[in-house]
């Protein structure tokens, strides 16, 4: 898929970044028209990272295929897996314990915590400040921890069954994550002396990469990258699942629509996570982690569709059922492959140095676009 | 004229104190080392502990006797989402002259497992659990195939 490097006759240069380029956040290939040194056109090319998890996932069973998801967006894993189990639910008509429930939000948001602090450092590397990644990883570590202590794993957790929790919460749960949360109130400050004043940052970041919202909406941005824009869509807020609807937190909306708005938009919400954690950490409600379910799931036929708030945006999951013990069909609306169709349209106009700029802001993750 | 240069040198006044004020933390982590958190990995290893639930690989529980309490039942083979579970079976002869079912090898592939502990879930007697070890590497490939039971073990009494 290599095209040659080429010169047409009124001077446009193409050339490929990636899928090999470590500013591309994984196997992301780009190809890049060039007007001397501004960008003209810009065409992803995708399929580098396929493994077919939709296929995948129509031999596995209802308990099985929870766990493929956690490889699409593996930095929201949890998210996903969250979805999935919810669908799985909404078939089966369980109803879930209230600490199940409770405690499926409080690791989402310290998922979202833990994504939003390497989205940080990664942003301020493609940027080419090498530092901050060390101090987002700082804080990060402590999250992956307890994630270690209670799910089991750091990253690709698959702590979600059907029905509730694969096991309940480790006896150290409560006690650090309070200590974490005293020690990231104390560092969040370091974050905006870092990064968020410094002039060379400011400049890059602002008047850069630019999204209406009306092309927001129309390319179907979602989290983030459209709430920088204005648009609201924060799916916790206008569709609250699981325990959402019991606490109170607001939805960060910028309307700069340039780059800096979408970074603030997420240095906001690491701190809206750390209120909501806040609120539900001392109120997990006593009981069972687990609902009984059948040992061999099946869902009635029909359609369903259940979406959740990654840390990337909307994630939606269809789910054809024929009432067999594996789903028909299953498709996923993934945030990342969204956000990336609007790249094109934010780096026209830009140089070439621009682009690495406005791609961190769109927080990629590769396996998530390709799935 | 004077209210360009004023704003001018403003501007350049405040960049150089956001870039000072970034220096400073850099200068505060230099000056103190002691708040810097780095584990240097191959060399802690005598004092690094992992969490009991950290999941490294798949073992089987062996008591002092040699037994362990693995049925058989092939529960964790059917849960497993990718076939990195195998079960042999073969039929024993008991003390009162029946045939009973018994492992003759629990073939686990490390290299095809992904550590989602849908196997432990399903075990209904608790034969297998996970282990924390997570230093895997090893020359030759074929060495991640491994038999869990051990040699010459066999079944605890009274599980069923």
């Amino acid at each position: 898929m290599f095209e040659e490097i080429k010169t047409s006759n009124d001077g446009e240069l193409v050339i490929n970044v990636g899928p090999q380029h470590p500013a591309t956040h994984g196997v992301l290939h780009l190809l890049i028209t060039l007007n001397g040194e501004t960008i003209t056109k810009l065409e992803p090319n995708l399929g580098y990272i396929h493994r077919s998890i939709e296929k995948m996932c129509e031999s596995l069973s209802y308990r099985q295929f929870i766990y493929s998801t956690s490889r699409m967006d593996y930095l929201s894993s949890h998210m996903n897996n969250h979805a999935c189990a919810m669908i799985v639910e909404k078939g089966l008509q369980v109803e879930i314990p209230e600490r199940a429930e409770v405690i499926r939000v409080l690791i989402s948001e310290l998922t979202r915590l833990a994504s939003h602090q390497l989205w940080w450092g990664a942003m301020a590397m493609d940027l080419g400040a090498l530092s901050p990644f060390f101090y987002s990883f700082r804080e990060r570590e402590v999250i992956t921890d307890i994630m270690e202590e209670t799910c089991g794993a750091r990253l690709t957790m698959n702590y979600i069954v059907p029905g509730g929790l694969m096991a309940d919460i480790h006896p150290n749960f409560v006690k650090r994550v309070k200590d974490f949360i005293i020690q990231f109130n104390s560092k969040i400050d370091e974050y905006d002396q870092l990064v968020t004043g410094n002039i060379i940052f400011q400049n890059r970041m602002k008047n850069v990469g630019y999204l209406s919202p009306e092309d927001a909406i129309s390319y179907g941005t979602t989290g983030p990258v459209a709430r920088g824009s204005g648009v609201s869509c924060d799916i916790r807020k206008l569709y609250p699942y699981s325990a959402y609807n019991k606490v109170k937190f607001e939805e960060i909306l910028e309307t700069g629509g340039d780059s800096f708005a979408r970074y603030l938009v997420r240095i906001k919400e690491m701190k809206q996570s750390i209120s909501i954690i806040e609120q539900l950490i001392d109120n997990i409600p006593e009981g069972d982690f687990q609902a009984k379910t059948k040992a061999v799931l099946k869902l009635p036929k029909g359609e369903f569709y259940q979406r959740v708030e990654t840390a990337r945006g909307e994630l939606g999951v269809y789910l054809v059922s024929e009432g067999g013990t594996t789903p028909y069909r299953i498709k996923f609306r993934s945030p990342g492959f969204s956000n990336l169709s609007a790249l094109n349209h934010m780096v026209k106009g830009h140089k070439i140095g621009d682009l690495v700029a406005i791609m961190g802001t769109l927080d990629l993750v590769i396996p998530d676009i390709d799935r | 004229m004077i209210s360009f240069l004023k704003t001018y040198f403003t501007e350049v006044f405040q960049a150089i104190k956001s870039l000072l004020s970034g220096m400073k933390l850099t200068g505060y982590y230099f000056t103190h080392p002691k708040n810097i958190i780095t584990e240097e990995y191959p060399d802690n290893r005598a004092t690094l502990k992992m969490a009991d639930r950290f999941r490294g690989e798949v073992i089987m529980t062996h008591d002092e006797k040699n037994e362990h309490a693995c049925t058989g039942c092939s529960a964790c083979e059917l849960a497993c989402p990718n076939g990195t579970i195998k079960i042999i079976n073969k039929f024993e002869i008991n003390a009162e002259g029946k045939k009973k079912k018994a492992i003759d090898a629990f073939v686990y592939h490390l290299e095809l497992c992904t550590m989602c502990n849908l196997c432990i879930v399903a075990c209904p007697t608790d034969a297998i659990k996970m282990s924390p070890n997570f230093e895997h590497s090893v020359y030759d490939r074929r060495l991640l195939t491994k038999q869990l039971n051990h040699e010459g073990s066999k079944i605890r009494e009274g599980v069923e």
